[in-house]
This record gives structure tokens, sequence and C-alpha cells, in this order.
């Protein structure tokens, strides 16, 4: 649910980003280049005819204002390149990338510094802090460039490391911090001069496991509170899934998919996205509406007969109790089908009922599942939206390695 | 045996000769004179300082900029050594060589770093520098002063150009050198915050160059120092000139006088500028904690003992 209220919140915006058949030649005769892949050439083929690199491959994209854009690839299939493009760092060889109506492939350089001053920050892979320079004037170099006084340029960089946790470390030097640290103040030195959009290439790809997770959860929690519009690039598939509204996979330079979390999962687009999505968990990407079935219930002066039949048509053991639309608890087939009084089905209730929200994710339903029984769907607002039946939680995180073996099978065959 | 010269020969030197004297001297002297007003004026401002300084205070001072960069060690030995070349008799000399040094070096390094800076912004630029780099270092300074000398006359502020362009290249090389070596992303980081090239330059680029750009000028001293002999032969003065007087006499003593005073002033300068580029490798404790540390009441006690028994 979190991308689809993520659309829903971002559809009225303006696009912030918005790269237009961006294309990048490392080379010196892109013309050449631009036949050859105009006639369906493969990168490989065109490295090895002309010497010549095609960085990225005609994408386009757009960026909506709040939204965390993730570029996912293995190393090499262009990312950087990408992100480079939209702060200027790389010039595309073709097409336009504009940020907020300024196109940063054609502008002046003057126009350019002003775009990464004012509006596009960027954090790094290997975090490119300076080292002559404490943590404090590493997080205010973008206000120092801009020309601020330098009281002003020291409160907002506290403020800036407050929000990282790092206050205490101000006049430290980057080298006396562990990695995890030291990223976050390249994140402070990305957020210190506000910026609307934030550029992070594989910012945690340097850092060791425990720390990246740490590292994903808290800038989930600072993206909460600053809504700003993030591309996030990243080799690691989870990661992805984990931060990602939206997310492109790119394969030698072209984007082969974008989509949210759960259409990639669900239904990769070849076999290249396919293969990533095998070792990722699915019960984190898949959430509790995408197999939640109607609300199945009666009322609760129905008579016991009455549920049983409907219990039989539905071919279902347990079914859920209302009084007037509101739960009251559930009751088995089990428990009905011996009942002395046929006539109070309030007596057959079971209050001791699981609830879970529709956004909730398939992981957090397995404890809850284990009863075996039917767990009701119960929105924000309380309304009882849903059934999810255990069966369907396993049957949702096994349909990709279906998938899988019946390949197998057919391949074999 | 045949050789090719029997056929014809190249008067290459005739070539040269010709050039020198019947075009770039009538043409240009007026140009290379001038050149030398800024030279002369920072030269003759600092032999007159350097001799006019009572030489116990400029003891002083050197053992103290050495003290606080090199340590202590250092700084007592160029104590000693100051006060043995007093007694030596070649104090005036040392502080005209030193005077004669620094100039060079100073105009070394006014040259030096931009020139190394364009070096390392432009391939182009580099590709035509550096021949000529290598053809400052290896043609023996001898063959250029006799044009020095045409162009602009003998003396000491001519043996003070002859020494620049001697000593220009490591500057030059470091420079260069240094600034490609800053961390490709850092620069990019930089320019990604909306640095201009002048920023990038002046707030990352020439700050992590520093080391690189140091050792370079501690390069261009030490040549500068060994030019000290040479550029006595077109008169300039100093320790060179007492080691060309001492050779020309054959008196050994003289010569032996001269030499020892460059030897040390080569190491004096050679210790203090090598600590400019490794910094941090020598603990510099602060002018106040030292000053503390004399007076510490641990130090009065002991010394209050000492005194009691006499
Ligand atoms: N400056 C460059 N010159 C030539 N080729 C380059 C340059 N930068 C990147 N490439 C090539 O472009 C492709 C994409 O590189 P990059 O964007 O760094 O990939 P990623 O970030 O996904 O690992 C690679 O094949 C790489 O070799
Ligand atoms: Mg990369």
């Amino acid at each position: 649910m979190k991308s689809l209220t993520g659309k829903a919140f971002t559809d009225g915006m303006a696009n912030k980003v918005e790269a237009k058949n961006i294309f990048k030649i490392f080379g010196s005769e892109p013309d050449r280049v631009f036949e050859m892949v105009s006639k369906g050439h493969s990168k490989a083929d065109i490295h090895a005819e002309t010497g010549q690199t095609i960085g990225v491959n005609d994408a386009s994209f757009e960026v909506a204002e709040g939204e965390v854009f993730v570029v996912m690839g293995l190393s090499g299939s262009g990312k950087s390149t990408l992100v480079r493009m939209i702060n200027g760092l790389i010039p595309p060889t073709r097409g336009q990338m504009m940020i907020d109506g300024v196109d940063v492939a054609s502008c002046s350089a003057e126009t350019l510094r002003k775009v990464r001053r004012e509006k596009v920050a960027m954090v790094f892979q290997h975090f490119a802090l300076f080292p002559h320079k404490t943590v404090i004037d590493n997080v205010a170099y973008g206000l120092k460039v801009k020309g601020l006084p330098a009281a002003e340029r020291r409160e907002r960089s506290l403020k800036a490391l407050a929000q990282v946790g790092l206050e205490a470390y101000a006049d430290s030097y980057p080298e006396e911090l562990s990695g995890g640290m030291q990223q976050r103040v390249g994140l402070a030195r990305g957020l210190a001069t506000e910026p609307e959009i934030l550029l992070m290439d594989e910012p945690f790809g340097a850092l060791d496991p425990l720390i990246r997770r740490d590292m994903q959860l808290e800038l989930l929690e600072l993206q909460r509170s600053l809504k700003k519009t993030i591309v996030f690039i990243t080799h690691d598939l989870n990661e992805a899934l984990i931060l990602g509204d939206k997310i492109a996979i790119m394969k030698d330079g072209s984007f082969v998919q974008v989509g949210t979390a759960e259409e990639i999962v669900g239904e990769p687009a070849d076999e290249y996205v396919r293969a990533f999505t095998q070792d990722i968990d699915r019960s984190r990407v898949f959430e509790v509406a995408a197999i939640a079935r109607p609300p199945l219930s009666i009322e609760i002066d129905a008579p016991v007969s009455d549920a049983l039949a409907r219990m039989e048509a539905e071919n279902v053991d347990a079914m859920f109790v209302t009084d007037k639309g509101t739960l009251q608890g559930q009751v088995l087939y089990r428990g009905l089908s011996g009942a002395s009084d046929p006539e109070a089905l309030a007596q057959h209730l079971d209050p001791d009922f699981a609830t879970v929200t529709p956004d909730a994710h398939l992981h957090e339903l397995y404890g809850k599942a284990a009863a075996g029984r039917p767990i009701a769907v119960v929105d924000e607002t309380g309304a009882f939206t849903g059934i999810v039946e255990p069966g369907d939680i396993f049957h949702q995180l096994v349909r990709g390695e279906e998938h899988e073996s019946g390949q197998k099978r057919a391949a074999t065959a | 045996m045949f050789s090719p010269s029997d056929l014809f020969e190249i008067p290459f030197g005739d070539w040269v000769d010709s050039a020198v004297k019947d075009w770039l001297v009538p043409n240009f002297r007026p140009f290379f004179r001038s050149l030398q007003a800024p030279i002369s004026f920072v030269l003759d401002g600092l032999d007159g300082f350097l001799n006019a300084m009572p030489m116990l205070v400029f003891t002083a001072v050197l053992a103290f900029i050495a003290w606080r960069t090199a340590g202590r060690g250092v700084a007592i030995f160029t104590a000693l050594a100051l006060v043995f070349l007093d007694l030596i008799g070649v104090w005036g000399q040392t502080m005209t060589t030193l005077a004669m040094i620094v100039t060079a070096v100073f105009f070394c390094a006014v040259i030096g770093v931009p020139v190394g800076i364009l070096a390392a912004r432009s391939d182009r630029f580099l590709a035509i520098l550096r021949p000529i780099l290598d053809v400052m270092q290896t043609i023996p300074p001898f063959v250029y002063l006799v044009p020095i000398v045409m162009l602009f006359g003998v003396g000491t502020v001519p043996g003070v150009i002859a020494t620049i362009i001697f000593a220009l290249p490591p500057i030059v090389r470091l420079t260069n050198l240094g600034i490609r070596g800053v961390r490709a992303d850092l620069v990019e980081a930089a320019y990604a915050f909306g640095s201009t090239p002048s920023q990038v330059l002046w707030e990352v680029q020439l700050p992590l160059a520093m080391r690189t750009i140091m050792a370079g000028l501690n390069q261009t001293l030490m040549m500068a120092l060994s030019m000290a002999v040479i550029a006595a032969l077109i008169g300039a003065g100093g320790l060179g000139l007492t080691v060309n007087t001492g050779l020309g006499r054959l008196d050994v003593g003289t010569a032996m006088e001269g030499g020892i005073g460059i030897v040390i002033l080569a190491i004096i300068l050679d210790r203090i500028t090598q600590s400019f580029a490794e910094r941090k490798a020598v603990a510099t404790p602060s002018l106040a904690q030292t000053f503390r540390g004399f007076f510490k009441p641990s130090r009065m006690a002991a010394r209050a003992a000492d005194e009691k028994p006499a």
C-alpha cells in the first residue's frame, strides 16, 4: 500500500526530475555508436567493434516530488553515469535532463552551479569526505560555496548533523569516525543546503551488512519527515525494495523494467529481472492487500444452520461474526457442527481472533497464521475490509519458485 | 676512416652564436634587463636585512623556527652550527648566500606553483611543458651561464636568475603531480555542491596537494643551494665566492670554509622544509606549554633541592 498511497500523494505534484531519452556514450565518435544502436547491436558488440562504451542507452523517467526512485542493476550497468547526468557531473551525449523545468544538459555553467547549490545534493559511495576538513566543515561545504557567513554556516550544519545524530563529533576529523558514521556525515553534508533533490550513488554499498540495514531504516525514518525527492542507486534488490517507491532495473545502460516493488517481484519483465528476484525475501515485498479475500462474515443474530451452510458453500473452516458491521469474533465449523443449542451463534463466538492492517507485509503474519484460522484485515479506521486465509500466504510466497521450477521442468522435457 | 664531417660541417655553434648575439641580445636586452628589477628588489632588501640583523638574534630566530617545525634536535643543531659559522668567519657570506637562495626559491614558488596548477588542469599544456622541464633539468647549468651574462650582465642578480632557471622544475612538477593526485571523487564532490573551479582549487585541491608541493619546494631549495658555487662564477657573492676564491688560489682551507657553510645551510633548510612536507609527524608543543614546562613546580623544587647543599 505504501507505493499506492505514495502515488496518490504525488499525482497532483510536478515532476522534480524528468529525463527524456538520455544517452551517454564514452568515446570520440558517438554518431557511429548511435547508428549501431539504431540497428539493434548490443553494448558488447559495439564496444568490440568501435572501442566505445555505451554508458546509458535511451533512458527516460520521471521522479515526482517526495518520491524515492531507486535505480538498480549490476556493476557496469550505467547507474553511476545516469545519476551523474542528473546534476550534470557527466554531460549527456543526447537527450534532456529537466530539473524543475531547467535542462541541465544544455544550460550554462552558471545555471548549473545554481542548480547544484540550491536544488540537488549528492551522497557518494565512498563517502568522499574532505580529509583535511573537520566534520562540521565538511557538512558546511555546500553552504560555504554558496557564500553564507560563518555563523549561519555553523548553525545550519549543526542542525544537519543533529538530524543524523552526530552533533557530538562536529570537531572531529572524518578519519576518526567509523564507516557508518562517515556516511552519516556524507548524508548531513547533502542535507545541510536543504536541497529538494538528493542523489545517492550506492551510499551504503561500502558498509557492513548490519550497519547497512541500520542506515536504510534511518534513511526511511528521515524521509518520513523530510519528504525529499530521492534518486537512490543500488546493486542490491533487497535495498531497492525496502526504500523505493518506484524501482528501475538497469542492464547494459537501458531500463529493462520500471515499477513498484510488488510489480517487479510479482511480474518480472524478463529473465534478467527474474534472476534478481530469486534471492529476495518475498514476505517483505508483498503486503496483506495483495492476498486479502473479500470480508466474508455473518451477522450475530443469524441461525447456526445458516453459518454452517455458508461455510460449506465457501469451503472454509471458520467465519467472522459481525454485529451491524462491527467485528465481534470468529466461529469455527468444528464448534458449530456439534452445537446443542442451534439458535445461539453468540455462544460459540471466539472473541480471540487475529487482525492485521492492509499495508502490513506478509512476514508479519507468520505468528498470527500459526493457529491455522483466517485473519481479519482491519484498516486504520477500524473497518473490516478483508480476510487472509493462512494457506494464501504461503501460496503467494512460493509463486516465484513455482514459476522457476515450472521453467526447469519445461527445459528438461 | 670516412666520417660524415669530411663532406661538410654544420656550423651549429655559429648559428646559436648569431641567434643570441645578433638577434636575442640587441632586440630583447632591455626586456631582460627589466626582469631584473623585481629580483634585485627582493634580493637587496633581504640581503640588507639579514646582514644588518645581529648574529645572535638571527641564530635565535632560526633556531626557534627549527624547533617549532622540525623539533628540538634540529633546533639545537641549528644554534650550534650557526655559532660555528660565525666563529670560522663566514657569517656575512652565509647571510648573502641565504638571501640569494631565499630569493631564488621565492621566485621559483611564485612562478612554479601557478605553472604547475595550469599543467594539472590542462593535458595539452602539460604536453608542451614537460619537454621544456626535461631540458631545463638535464642541460648543464654552465651552458646557460654565457647567454645569461650576455643578457643580464654579471653580478649577484644574474646569479640568482641562473639559480631560478636551474631550480624551477621540481616545484612545477610536484605541484602538477600533487594536484593531479587529489582523489577524483573529492574533486567530483566539490563540484557536485556547486563549487566554481577556483573554489575547488582553493578548498580541495591545493590543501590536499600541499604536502607534495612542499616536497617540491624542498627539492627546489636543495637545487638552488647546489647552484651557489656555480652562480659565483658569474659574479654572485656569498659562500660560493669563498669556495671559488679558495679554488683559484688552491687554498684548501678557504674553500672548505665556504663549503662547510653551504653544507650547514643545506642541512638546516632541508630539515625545516621537509617538516612542512611531513606535517603532523613532529609533535609541536605550543609556546605557552613549553614555557609552562620550564616553570613546572617539580622542576623548581628539584632546582631548589640542588641549590640547598651549596
Ligand atoms: N569515464 C569513462 N570512460 C569510459 N567508459 C566509462 C567511463 N565511466 C564509465 N564508463 C563505462 O560505462 C559503463 C557504465 O559505468 P557506470 O555508470 O560506472 O556503471 P555502474 O555505476 O552501474 O557500475 C561501464 O561499462 C563503464 O566501463
Ligand atoms: Mg557505480
